[in-house]
């Protein structure tokens, strides 16, 4: 497999990255970095990290890019088990970033929560929807992945933009095996659009799912995307689905996510197991409240009219 | 009656899933087979998932009916727990 960390990738502009990743050779990795300078969103970084985990041997060429310590920094040698021999001061991380941490049980998670909040330097009321977002998207992976790796996650505060981008990857056996236990998705782009659906769960076929899963986690992430206008991309298989801003002054949210302003392709290289990248503007975490009577309001609805289309009246003939 | 305060057992986050199907698997339903009410307590308790809130409450409304509400009663809750609560008490009352 091949990873070239480009000079710019996140969210908005990451389809050049995810289309240059070659997935052949599964038993190695070799990563190469533009030149100069390398500034990537962490999905960039938990997707290298997770690839490292399965590989037999990784291989990363001679970084020259003056922003090649922040790799360093966010931990990816380690997972890519790499020396790299770069000498960095580390700075005290509080208020910059969460680097690059693997997550395999219950008891992690729910330690890693505590833990990120100071690390971040998050009020509390700013906390609420990223811790909320990543116990979400972790449990997933936990419950649903199969991955032997569980979640690679990281992220990333930028202050300029007061934004926090955060990124999780597995590489376990991907939303279209998941969601196919009870539906039919012969595509890997339908089985996205099914996982992204209010009440619907790989779990079972009933309405509201079982007594522990939903459906509705990744519906509740995109509408928060949504809500803070913010970017959303979830990648698996061959398929992407990208949640595009919106400037729109009322927030709408949809059950169907291709009803969504977004961006999707299915003729990506393959990845094995899946991939969210979320941005979540901290100015917007007041509207977290909003955001649940938006969810409130579209979940009910999208169930009570789910089940009426299933419907059916006797035939007298 | 019995009372359940969650924060000692979830703290200030409720997301663990496990320890919501425990507490509805080894106190509200129990009680609830005893015909006693049960209160939920939420003092302290910031904020929870929807997936938590699922694992709490979902199978209980299944198993008794939308009913048991009237014996069940969630105290100490601020907007987004009362918010979220509502939200899976609202989408359970539209499934099978």
């Amino acid at each position: 497999m091949r990873i070239h960390l480009p000079n710019s990738a996140f969210l908005g502009n990451i389809d050049p990255f995810i289309r240059s990743f070659d997935s052949s050779s599964p038993e190695e990795l070799k990563i190469s970095a533009n030149a100069k300078w390398i500034s990537v969103h962490p999905v960039v970084l938990s997707m290298a990290a997770a690839l490292g985990l399965v590989v037999k041997e990784a291989h990363c060429e001679k970084l020259e890019a003056t922003s090649k310590h922040y790799l360093e920094r966010m931990g990816l040698f380690r997972f890519l088990k790499i020396k790299s021999g770069m000498r960095i001061k580390e700075h005290e991380p509080a208020g910059r970033f969460i680097p690059l941490t693997r997550i395999s049980d219950s008891g992690q998670l729910t330690k890693f929560l505590t833990e990120m909040v100071p690390l971040l330097h998050l009020e509390p009321k700013q906390a609420e929807p990223i811790r909320y977002v990543i116990s979400e998207l972790v449990r997933n992976v936990l419950e649903h992945s199969r991955s032997e790796h569980g979640a690679i996650v990281c992220a990333q505060y930028y202050k300029e933009s007061n934004i926090i981008r955060i990124g999780i990857a597995d590489t376990g056996v991907g939303i279209k095996s998941t969601i196919n236990v009870s539906h039919e998705a012969p595509t890997h782009l339908e089985a996205i659009r099914l996982a992204l659906t209010p009440g619907i769960t790989g779990t079972t076929r009933r309405e509201g799912g079982t007594e522990f899963n939903a459906g509705a986690g990744l519906f509740f992430i995109k509408s928060l995307a949504c809500v803070s206008r913010d970017f959303f991309l979830i990648y698996s298989g061959n398929a992407m689905f990208k949640l595009l801003k919106t400037k729109e002054k009322e927030i709408t949210l949809n059950a169907d996510p291709l009803m969504d302003r977004h961006s999707c392709d299915e003729e990506l290289p393959f990845w094995r197991g899946t991939v969210v990248g979320i941005d979540i503007a901290l100015g917007a975490t007041d509207e977290f409240e909003l955001f649940l009577d938006l969810v409130r309001e579209i979940y009910a609805k999208t169930v009570r009219e789910r089940k009426k289309a299933r419907f059916r009246r006797p035939k007298f003939i | 009656m019995i009372e359940i305060r969650l924060s000692p057992i979830v703290g200030d986050f409720a997301e663990n899933k496990d320890l919501a199907r425990e507490i509805r698997n080894s106190r509200i339903i129990p009680a609830l087979e005893a015909k006693e009410d049960v209160v939920l307590d939420f003092e302290g308790v910031e904020s929870a998932t929807q997936s938590f809130i699922h694992a709490l409450v979902s199978e209980v409304i299944r198993k008794y009916g939308i009913e048991v509400l009237d014996a069940m009663a969630f105290r100490n809750c601020n907007e987004t727990v009362k918010k979220i609560i509502s939200i899976v008490v609202d989408y359970m009352q539209e499934t099978d």
